[in-house]
């Protein structure tokens, strides 16, 4: 590498030495005086300065590229990071309001103060025009049910109340809510401008008034059991395609070179169509009213009554995604088997072991990197795959990507959904980094 | 396929060759069914999802080609085919220009923070796509690219540039330095020797890394749900939709259509691959 280097800068640069070259008799190496190019300039600087200038040229390829996936999708995936921590509504909209609640000790147990109230009606009054002070309950709503019609119902009526005050009992007059106390700490909880608090609940976390943060009663736990589904469904799935790819892995690595690549077409093919195709198919194969129920009808295995329920539940999103992630099974464990040579099996059966035996002992553990890069490769497609459970999963069978893009595009809760979305990033990350340790993310095979 | 068994094979062995054959045929049969089965399903004459009686005892009242002429006549399928080529072609072509040229970059010797600038070019292929379209989402609605060709065009662009990084640098690998230096030293100037020498020489991966980038514009799904809208429907886009709202066999002709458009992409790369193999077989 190192020659390689100097060979190429004694190319780029031999305009530079020759004069050196030509006029400086073999004695000038061991002067003192340092040896310079044709400009006076010492060699070892120049070296620098060309090699500097080549590293610039491979930024300079490197950098359109760069940008762009900088402006199109480190950018997008930046912002979605930020909007899973900021959280600018309640301090924008009341911001009187958030200030004066500054004084209060949202543990005394106490209402707050008349000023707080009288910073609440000026807030309201202000943001009423404008209808925008509803997005303050919507937001709440999130956190404490119930806000969202108590800041609708206030932004009417907040307007048309007296001038002067005293606002505390008339505020309190219009909804009880303003006397709950819990109301209050609500309020303070989220008027800081960043938060954790769509972290926490996409962990089934919550903030008690108190500041600890106490995870919810079980019947409440939503994003946790929904982890741990995805997590066990991914790894069924990754188990599957580890079952049902390793023989056939296996059959392509030992047949001749010919018939393997016919077979491996098959393999490929799959691999090549379109994943709604696939799905689709899976869809008529596998409803009610589909090729396998009328098929198993036929043959009088079930009655047309007890027709099997194999979709819109876990079960198609099993047998569909283990279909579709199969071949990223079978191409690393292929390519990692092809490598053995079939002397290795040979000689341990002329050394007497059983052919299974051999199997397990010398041709299984040999394949290990390979079920290594599958089975990580196929777990991480699987933990944020989106299509198939939304298309077959129906309610058992929806992994946590199906939720964050319900709270993108029904429940509009984007703090939420981004919170979601980077910590299933994260744990893909981590795989990947698991996944490079075992490969190295360059000899990822395409095909 | 058959081989021989050696004459000293037992006879549990000997069953259990034959039956590992059956398991893996089964297993192939898992594989392909589904993709196959489509294909009759596709020409049914009622609006069902699977085999008529009329279908099962071949008879030609069963067989009709009305899902293809749905297709065929409906606006919305027509729309989604025109979207697909134009979004799938735009973002190709960005994602190969700026690729391959970072690909040339990346494949030089002492590029600085090689593996990191690697990680980020390649991230797009390893975020998961429901992350990556959330966040564009987001971002696409800040700067008004939402709902537009321009947007889907750039977030497919962005999804496709990975493939063709790793083709391009693998092709790049066996590359021949000193063949640049020999058009140099022959007098021939920057521009000339890229396009006579290095890219008659990676061409191949170019065209593979550029065909990836296609399929993933073509088949993808995820991002344009999410970036695109109404106006910019592909193909995968209405066929989602399609499902989702009201089933019809329409979506099984398109399907096979996609069997037929996939098979051919497959016997292109295979060729080139062959084409590629006989080339580096006549050099060695």
């Amino acid at each position: 590498m190192q020659g390689a280097v100097l060979r190429h800068l004694a190319f780029e640069s031999r305009k530079l030495f020759h004069q050196t070259q030509t006029s400086m008799p073999d004695t000038a190496i061991d002067s003192a005086q340092p040896i310079t190019t044709a400009d006076g300039i010492p060699l070892k600087r120049a070296l620098a300065r060309a090699l500097r200038r080549d590293k610039m040229k491979s930024l300079a390829l490197v950098s359109p590229l760069f940008i762009f996936i900088a402006l199109t999708f480190l950018m997008p995936i930046g912002d979605m990071l930020w909007r899973g921590i900021e959280d600018p509504i309640v301090s924008s909209f009341l911001p009187r309001t958030v200030a004066e609640l500054k004084e209060w000790d949202e543990l005394s147990g106490e209402l707050p103060q008349e000023s707080v109230y009288a910073a609440l009606v000026a807030d309201v009054k202000e943001g009423a025009d404008t209808k925008l002070i509803t997005r303050v309950g919507k937001r709440l709503n999130y956190e404490l049910p119930g806000m969202n019609s108590l800041f609708r119902k206030s932004q009417r009526r907040i307007p048309r109340l007296e001038e002067g005050g005293p606002y505390k009992d008339a505020v309190i007059k219009l909804d009880k809510k303003w006397a709950n106390v819990e109301t209050w700490q609500i309020i303070k909880t989220f008027s800081p401008t960043l938060t954790a608090g769509y972290f926490w609940a996409a962990l089934d976390l919550q903030v008690t008034p108190a500041g600890d943060v106490e995870l919810l009663p079980d019947k409440n736990r939503i994003y946790l059991n929904l982890f741990w589904r995805t997590l066990l469904l991914s790894g069924f799935i990754t188990l599957m395609t580890l079952i049902l790819g390793y023989p056939i892995a296996y059959l392509l690595a030992t047949l001749p070179l010919k018939t393997s690549n016919v077979l491996l077409m098959l393999v490929l093919l799959p691999f090549w169509t379109s994943l709604l195709v696939r799905t689709t198919s899976w869809i008529a194969l596998l409803q009610r009213q589909g090729v396998i129920n009328d098929f198993l009808v036929w043959i009088n295995l079930i009655d047309d009554e007890n027709r099997l329920s194999m979709i819109h539940n876990a079960t198609g999103t099993v047998v569909a995604m283990t279909h579709i992630l199969l071949p990223f099974m079978i191409l690393p464990l292929y390519s990692v088997m092809k490598t053995i040579p079939k002397s290795y099996m040979r000689a341990a059966v002329s050394l007497g072991a059983h052919p299974f035996r051999a199997f397990f002992k010398v041709y299984a553990p040999n394949t290990v990197p390979g079920i290594g890069a599958g089975g990580i490769l196929v777990f991480i497609i699987s933990i944020g795959y989106y299509i198939t459970p939304a298309l077959v999963g129906g309610r058992s069978g929806t992994f946590i990507s199906n939720f964050i893009a319900y709270h993108v595009s029904v429940s509009l809760n984007w703090g939420l959904a981004a919170a979601l979305g980077i910590i299933l990033l994260g744990l893909v990350l981590v795989l990947y980094i698991l996944y490079d340790r075992i490969v190295g993310i360059d000899n990822m095979k395409l095909g | 396929m058959r081989t021989k068994l050696p004459p000293y094979t037992s006879l549990i062995e000997r069953i259990w060759h034959y039956a590992f054959r059956i398991i893996c045929g089964l297993i192939f049969l898992f594989l392909i069914f589904p993709i196959l089965v489509i294909v009759p399903l596709s020409f049914n004459a009622v609006p069902f999802f699977t085999f008529t009686p009329e279908m099962l005892s071949f008879d030609p009242e069963g067989y009709s080609l009305r899902w293809y002429e749905d297709f065929w006549t409906s606006v919305n399928w027509r729309g989604a085919v025109n979207n697909s080529f134009i979004i799938a072609v735009f973002s190709t072509l960005i994602a190969t220009a700026l690729g391959t040229v970072a690909a040339l970059g990346l494949s030089r010797r002492n590029v600085p923070y090689r593996t990191t600038l690697m990680a980020i070019l390649i991230s797009p292929m390893i975020v998961p796509l429901i992350i990556s379209a959330c966040g564009m989402f987001f971002f696409y609605s800040r700067v008004n690219l939402q709902g537009t060709h321009l947007g889907v065009i750039l977030a497919h662009a962005a999804l496709g540039t990975p493939f063709v990084v790793i083709t391009v640098t693998a092709t790049l690998v066996g590359f021949d330095r000193s063949l640049i230096r020999a058009a140099n030293s022959l007098g021939a100037d920057g521009v000339t020797t890229f396009f006579k020498v290095v890219v008659p020489l990676i061409l191949p991966g170019v065209i593979s890394g550029a065909l990836f980038a296609f399929i993933t514009s073509f088949d993808e799904v995820v991002v344009i749900l999410f970036v695109g809208s109404f106006e910019q429907r592909t193909i995968p886009w209405q066929m989602f939709s399609g499902i989702r709202e009201h089933i019809s066999p329409t979506i099984l002709a398109v399907a096979t259509l996609l069997v037929i458009f996939s098979i051919a992409l497959l016997m292109t790369i295979e060729l080139l691959r062959r084409r590629t193999e006989r080339l580096r077989g006549v050099r060695a």
